[in-house]
């Protein structure tokens, strides 16, 4: 044990883990807000009343759902960097974070969807209904009385997406971005292979550190803002 | 209670009350729910200031007609006009015109998320673009007149079954409308609150309101209705005054439904 707490001493000491950490905060940050974003678009095209609309927004889901994110960040480099040359940011560094929030978020909108989606089947039929009939046409219907009660009811499997994001957040090597967690782990196990289990046990709890209290939140929400029928 | 209201059968200032120009108009309405016929060559004329109780056995298609009316059910052919005005198919047209037709449903269909005073003010603020405190002073009122004004800070699932659905039909006051659809108001209902969902109902009726009224409850059709419409198998069987309809019912059918609904 305190083997253990010597050589996490010298880890941080030589390292910046808080620092590598912080990239995938930030990463999570981004894509968090863009993929809600997103994800609610999507959710309201595969609600609404307008059959390409529902079409799109379900081969959107379909598509990227099924695709495996470290394809999806392999495109964004290969075909959309290296063979477009479609660049984000004249720094390099944050050309490669922009593209990496983007992967993350057009893949997570998908689970975003769904999640919201799930939501929008805990609106009683009724709701709707009563919306339509004082007078409210889809968007605003959606926005005044679906997507509020949904949103309430999606905070469980939303917490569940925001949870698979942050770890996903590591598949972001495949776009070079070199500085975020498991590449600094990487990099540990390269010069110091002795502290293998130090360096394992430390981005284990590092991440169950910044998980466990999205899961602790999103359970406390979903009771304390759950609509009472 | 109004006096005279429990002991006459029917109201003669309903029935001689002048009724107005045609409101609500079917013609050869029919609709189908896959193989099931559940609307068959339905004509109805529903005139300014009547009001019309709509009974008949589940499943004879009342609740499908009462919806169809504000297009909650579309209908495979015919005509349905509202005010001279056929139905749009959808888009703005079709929320403008649902804006004036009111509904109340079995299930009051409260919005949950919201407290009984934003029930009412949403479709006066967000639909027809009334200010806030106007909004909100005509709420208090029409939630003082079914006697809710002190719940008025209350969310849906703290009021009783009887509360909510006066709050449902204070709701859809609210857009001053020109015709009432109430479907099944009290079959959700525990018995000893339907009479408080009934006595709004019968003051509005009184008050020159149209009404489209599907119920089982044969008091309120006595008390405040100028027509029955006996429905089965989605077919329009009978058309009567109340007294009439209860007291010398010439169908078969309706014989018969009477017979079930009357006799305990």
């Amino acid at each position: 044990m305190g083997d253990f707490l010597s050589q996490f001493g010298e880890l941080f000491a030589t390292y910046d883990v808080p620092g590598a950490f912080w990239v995938n905060i930030q990463l999570t940050f981004w894509a968090a807000i863009f993929s809600l974003v997103l994800g609610t678009v999507l959710a309201l095209m595969r609600i609404s009343p307008i059959a390409s609309l529902q079409w799109a927004g379900t081969s959107y889901v379909n598509i990227l759902r099924n695709t495996p994110l470290t394809v999806i960040m392999t495109f964004l480099f290969l075909a959309v960097w290296t063979q477009l040359q479609i660049t984000l940011s004249d720094d390099f560094a944050q050309n490669f974070f922009r593209f990496g929030v983007i992967g993350l978020t057009v893949y997570h909108a998908a689970f975003v969807c769904e999640a919201i989606r799930s939501g929008v089947n805990t609106v009683p039929l009724g709701q709707a209904e009563a919306a339509r009939a004082i007078g409210l046409s889809f968007l605003p219907a959606a926005r005044l009385i679906i997507l509020p009660q949904a949103f309430r009811g999606a905070i469980a499997p939303l917490g569940n997406t925001l949870i698979a994001l942050l770890k996903n957040s590591t598949v972001v090597v495949a776009v070079s971005v070199s500085t975020e967690a498991s590449t600094l782990m990487r990099e540990m196990i390269e010069s110091n292979a002795n502290f293998i289990y130090a360096i394992f046990i430390l981005f284990a709890l590092g991440f169950a550190v910044l998980v466990i209290p999205v899961g602790l939140l999103t359970t406390y929400l979903s009771n304390r803002l759950a609509v009472r029928r | 209670m109004d006096h005279g209201a429990a002991t006459t059968t029917t109201d003669p200032a309903a029935t001689s009350a002048p009724l107005g120009p045609p409101l609500v108009e079917l013609k050869d309405v029919n609709k189908h729910f896959g193989e099931l016929h559940v609307l068959k060559d339905i004509d109805l004329t529903v005139r300014k200031g009547e009001v019309l109780v709509v009974v008949g056995p589940s499943g004879s298609g009342k609740s499908t007609l009462c919806r169809a009316i504000n297009r909650l059910e579309t209908i495979d052919s015919g005509e349905i006009r509202i005010d001279g005005v056929p139905l749009p198919e959808e888009g703005k047209a079709l929320a403008k015109l649902r804006a004036d037709v009111g509904m109340v449903f079995q299930a009051f269909n409260l919005f949950a998320h919201k407290t009984i005073l934003e029930n009412v003010t949403l479709g006066p603020v967000k639909v027809r673009r009334e200010r806030s405190a106007a909004a909100k002073e005509r709420a208090l009122e029409l939630l003082d007149r079914v006697g809710v004004k002190n719940q008025a800070g209350k969310m849906p699932a703290q009021l009783s079954g009887g509360q909510q659905q006066r709050v449902a039909i204070a709701r859809a006051l609210a857009m001053k409308p020109k015709v009432m659809l109430f479907d099944e108001p009290t079959s959700a209902l525990d018995p000893e609150m339907i009479n408080e969902v009934l006595d709004v109902m019968v003051a509005l009726a009184k008050e020159g309101m149209t009404m489209i009224v599907v119920t089982h409850e044969m008091g309120f059709a006595r008390k405040a209705a100028n027509r029955v419409v006996f429905m089965a198998d989605g077919q329009i069987v009978e058309e009567a005054t109340p007294e009439e309809f209860f007291t010398a019912p010439k169908s078969a059918r309706a014989k018969d439904f009477l017979s079930k609904i009357l006799s305990h």
